[in-house]
């Protein structure tokens, strides 16, 4: 049941753009499909849709192959990056546009469309035009005009993406307990921001050059990134990699550091690992015995307001580091920068996930 | 270089204002000192551009004086100010090699050749141009470009300020960190004051020593990036600055409390003594990231609900109900959310005390 | 985009080919069946291969014409390129002076061109004419002026002629270029202490570029094709001296019924006129490249 990709490949002249896709979205369930820009994820979304047909492969809509049917046919409705709305129409009809094709009431939509209105507060805004709002409360409409169908499948590419980002804040909340109020739809959310994608929670869909690298429950996926790459796009800012070995019990990161061995990489064989640690995990201050030190120099701090993401050079090797609160940091000057064992995520030499920090007894 | 006075400066685009609701700028009155580094910060609209603009001679306001060190330059118009911009978008003219361009501010000075070719290619040095001085300006990438316009602007060497408007909205964000860092070099290098204009809080933040943060025309708070985080003047600080923003619940001041729907919160003493000097309505603001979240029942910690959680990789982000007050926490990932039910301290050092929107002092 | 499931959308080109076929392609056909046959009446018709090419082509009024439209038309960009830009620059960019000059530049685009000839004859009359009473009452001329006395009168009223009726052109191609030239140069170029001559050469002009191409094209065409405004003038006198192509051709096809030699010469005169816009084209086209690299 619900919605399946099966080998679906994508090929224009001689560029791939998705190649192999298998994927699944049960009834119900809330999927993200997270990549860097060009990682296929429009593509793979406008397939779904039905606006392009797959150069192979199946798309089944609850067991039945859709691919050539019409759209206009199909349960479902999108929202694009842009806020796509009809310019001569005031709010109230773009949202209740939709209905009107389906054929419904006077009274039925108006119920609807004053009650998705609410749920986006644009309530009070029904009878201007597109033009007279603003971006946050376009795309608000737009979103509106896609939920109040109640189709069977949700589609949202990068819905947030051309807002402020205080708006982006608000609205990622929102869109998460309104997710929580369509119990039947199926939504496919695309973003390349790992944070919106943790706060839809749900599934994810790691893309990347047309690619499906890893998918599964979003926690899941983020505690165990397959690859060194899908770590790096399931990381903001990127997670900080030094390379190194493994040998007798400890790892050797960089020429000069040696670290214990931490329970979780008790198994690993001796030989030359990636050794990849997220930058809210390096500190600036030992938090426990076992945590080294690396010598660092300052490269910039970024501030965002409630952290400080500090860049730093070891040798040749750039690494950044997370601290909350405000902080600075003359660029150039030296730092000591520690990291513990337990927080290392460890890639063999494919590249391939070989052991994972522990995550027992959290919440 | 110099240090730049703004004296009671409003302006309005209309010719005849009445109110000030239709002032673009309302009443701003401050001083930009010499070889700082600032940031004007704000949201659209705020009047951020039209005071950049003023202070660059493109626009005269309405109303009060702009001196650069004392002198009177309202009425002089941008190149008789030798200030320099950066514009939004790269500005550069298209059929001139960069290294005419570059030239460009020199050649309609008249210096000399010699002394031309001597400060292009410093300037070329210092923003890693030099590889591509012969090339046509116009077949560059837009990092490259934005390079330019500063250079141009870097080249003369009596530049009083260099603006910038938003400068890195057309750079791809992986080389973003770099142009910040670019920035912070040439500032620390020549100590040149430098006002960017931005409305995201990284590049403000990251940028400046000093920020400005405007809003509906005015300017509601100067300080430091730290200032603007532990110590926000206005809501509106409160609100954009830190993400997320600041919790805000209303309430009133008994002794060194402030009551919220009920439950008494303590202040510390500085804050509840200027409360109650204050006038207005009164509102509690403190940060998520702030807030302590137990599992048992601490000292001051009340009892509340948790309503959702979103993880966010490093930290969580906890909705909860304080007497049906909604509050949201930041906890880090290495805490423990308890299930449903938890224990919420505000601690007083952090907790901040607001008065018709601003900060009680 | 790509192909889906059927074809059917093709049918909705259907329409636009007959107009097009029929407006153009069957009429072109026509003319080259001409051009290859000597008609003497309906049904009645020899093949003479390329015998009216070459008899045009070694026509030596048709050189002449050709010699005289390359002048004319040189004169025309000449002229209008320049004062269409200086035009535009001196055009108020805001204000309600923006719409009066927009609506006093298009009123002599608006007139039928024929209209425009009489216009013109009436205004250069020497005897009630205002510009002919004018100039001749000033007395300096040795022969009074009359756009028929002398070849120069006719050329400098159908020039004046010419210039009023398109330099409008010009100038609104030109100002819809300089204002889609964003502010921010503008003020940058202030902050760069740049000239007004600076602005106009490093700024202005190779944003103009592409309406400039747009301009030199539209006015080399339409006056290498001009017909009705020196027809209503002159009528191609005095002598042949303002007998351009098209009014040399309508005298071959019209007043002498030659078939034949006039669809060679419509057939040449296509293909010149398509060639020099071609040259144009690609010209300007390239000087664009050379400085974007």
């Amino acid at each position: 049941m619900g919605l399946m990709l099966q080998h679906v490949d994508k090929i224009v002249g001689r560029e791939v753009h998705l190649k192999d896709i298998d994927l699944h979205f049960a009834p119900g369930s809330r999927n993200v499909i997270l990549g860097r820009t060009l990682a296929g994820k429009t593509s793979l979304l406008r397939i779904m849709a039905g606006l392009d047909r797959p150069t192979q492969g199946r798309l089944l809509v609850d067991g039945r192959d859709v691919i050539g049917m019409s759209v206009r046919k199909r349960s479902l409705a999108m929202v694009y990056q842009q806020f796509i709305n009809y310019p001569s129409l005031t709010i109230y009809d773009n949202i209740a546009s939709p209905l009107k094709l389906a054929g419904l009431n006077k009274s039925e939509i108006d119920r609807r469309v004053r009650d998705t209105a609410a749920m986006l507060h644009i309530d009070d805004l029904l009878f201007r035009l597109p033009a007279e709002l603003s971006g946050g409360q376009q795309q608000r409409t737009a979103i509106a005009r896609a939920l109040v169908k109640e189709s069977q499948l949700l589609l949202l590419d990068e819905p947030l993406v051309n807002l402020d980002y205080k708006l982006r804040e608000e609205l990622r909340v929102e869109l998460q307990q309104i997710f929580a109020l369509r119990k039947a739809t199926i939504v496919v959310y695309t973003t390349t921001e790992p944070a919106e994608a943790l706060m839809l929670g749900g599934n994810i869909v790691i893309m990347d050059e047309g690619r499906v690298l890893q998918a599964g429950p979003t926690p899941e996926v983020f505690r165990h990134p397959a690859t060194t790459r899908v770590a790096e796009i399931f990381s903001d800012p990127p997670i900080n990699f030094i390379q190194g070995r493994a040998e007798a019990g400890q790892a050797l990161l960089g020429p000069a550091i040696r670290l214990p061995f931490s329970s979780h990489m008790a198994h690993l064989p001796a030989g030359p690992y990636t050794f990849g640690v997220r930058c809210n995990h390096l500190s600036l201050q030992s938090t426990s015995p076992e945590a080294v030190a690396i010598g660092a120099r300052v490269d910039l701090c970024e501030i965002n307001g409630s952290e400080t993401f500090i860049h730093v050079r070891y040798g040749d090797t750039r690494l950044v580091v997370q601290k909350t609160g405000v902080h600075h940091f003359k660029i150039g000057s030296s730092i000591t920068v520690y990291v513990h064992p337990c927080h290392l995520f460890v890639y063999d030499a494919e590249g391939q996930l070989a052991a994972a920090p522990d995550h027992t007894g959290r919440a | 270089m110099a240090r730049i006075d703004m004296q009671e400066v409003a302006h309005s685009y209309r010719p005849k204002t009445q109110t000030l609701h239709e002032y673009a700028l309302k009443r701003i009155h401050m001083t930009w000192e010499d070889g700082g580094a600032y940031a004007l910060l704000g949201p659209s609209g705020c009047g951020k551009t039209t005071l950049l603009n003023i202070i660059s001679g493109l626009l005269k306001p309405s109303q009060g004086k702009v001196l650069y060190d004392g002198g009177d330059v309202t009425g002089l118009p941008p190149e008789q100010r030798n200030i320099a911009q950066v514009f939004q978008f790269p500005v550069l003219y298209d059929t001139m090699s960069v290294f005419d361009n570059l030239a460009f501010p020199l050649r309609n000075r008249g210096v000399t050749a010699d002394r031309i070719r001597q400060r292009v290619r410093e300037v070329a040095e210092m923003l890693d141009l030099d590889s591509v001085l012969n090339k046509k300006a116009a077949g560059l990438s837009a990092d490259a470009k934005q390079k330019i316009s500063l250079g141009r602007g870097l080249v003369r060497s009596d530049v009083a300020a260099i603006l910038f408007d938003e400068p890195l909205t057309v750079i791809d964000p992986h080389l973003k960190w770099q142009l910040r860092r670019k920035l912070k070099e040439i500032h620390e290098r020549f100590h040149l004051t430098m006002i960017y204009v931005t409305h995201d809080q990284v590049e403000a933040m990251t940028f400046a020593d000093t920020i400005v943060v405007m809003y509906e025309g005015e300017v509601v708070q100067v300080g430091t990036p730290e200032e603007l985080y532990e110590m926000p003047k206005h809501k509106f600080v409160g609100y954009f600055i830190g993400s997320p923003g600041m919790n805000f619940l209303p309430c009133t001041l008994e002794g060194l409390f402030a009551r919220v729907n009920g439950t008494m919160i303590p202040l510390d003493e500085r804050t509840a003594n200027l409360a109650r000097r204050a006038s207005g309505k009164l509102e509690l603001g403190i940060r998520p990231m702030h807030l302590e979240l137990h599992a048992q029942a601490v000292a001051d910690a009340f009892p509340v609900g948790i309503l959702t959680v979103e993880d966010q990789g490093a930290s969580r982000i906890v909705t909860l109900a304080l007497n049906g007050q909604m509050v949201r926490a930041r906890v880090p990932e290495e805490h423990l959310v308890p299930q449903q039910k938890a224990w919420l301290r505000f601690p007083p050092e952090k907790t901040r005390l607001f008065a018709d929107g601003r900060l009680v002092e | 985009m790509e192909k889906w499931e059927n074809n059917k959308a093709w049918f909705l080109v259907l329409p636009v080919f007959l107009i097009v076929a029929f407006s153009a392609i069957i009429p072109l056909m026509t003319v080259v069946n001409y051009s290859v046959q000597d008609i003497f009446g309906p049904g009645n018709a020899v093949f003479v291969g390329t015998e009216w090419f070459e008899e045009v082509l070694r026509d030596t009024r048709l050189h002449d014409a050709l010699g005289r439209q390359f002048l004319f038309s040189g004169l025309v960009l000449l002229i209008e390129i320049p004062l269409g830009i200086l035009v535009a620059l001196a055009m108020p960019k805001r204000g309600w002076g923006v719409s009066a000059s927009l609506i006093t530049l298009a009123l002599p685009l608006l007139i039928p061109w024929n209209v425009i000839g009489t216009i013109w004859i009436i205004f250069t009359r020497p005897d009630i004419g205002l510009f002919g009473v004018a100039v001749n009452g000033l007395d300096l001329l040795s022969v009074p002026f009359d756009h028929t006395a002398r070849p120069i009168y006719a050329w400098i009223t159908l020039m004046a002629m010419e210039v009023w009726h398109w330099t409008p052109l010009v100038a609104l191609l030109c100002y819809a270029g300089l204002r889609a030239i964003p502010e921010a140069y503008y003020q940058a170029a202030k902050i760069d202490g740049a000239s007004a001559l600076a602005v106009f050469r490093y700024i202005q002009l190779p944003k103009m570029r592409g309406v400039l191409t747009i301009a030199v094209l539209l006015r080399f065409m339409d006056s290498f094709l001009i017909y009705a405004e020196p027809f209503a003038l002159t009528g191609g006198g005095p002598g042949n001296t303002t007998t351009f192509l098209s009014i040399y051709l309508v005298k071959i096809a019209v007043g002498q019924f030659d078939l034949g030699p006039a669809a060679a010469f419509s057939l040449i005169y296509f293909l010149i006129v398509l060639l020099l816009s071609f040259i144009f084209y690609q010209v300007l086209l390239n000087v664009g490249k050379g400085e974007k690299r």
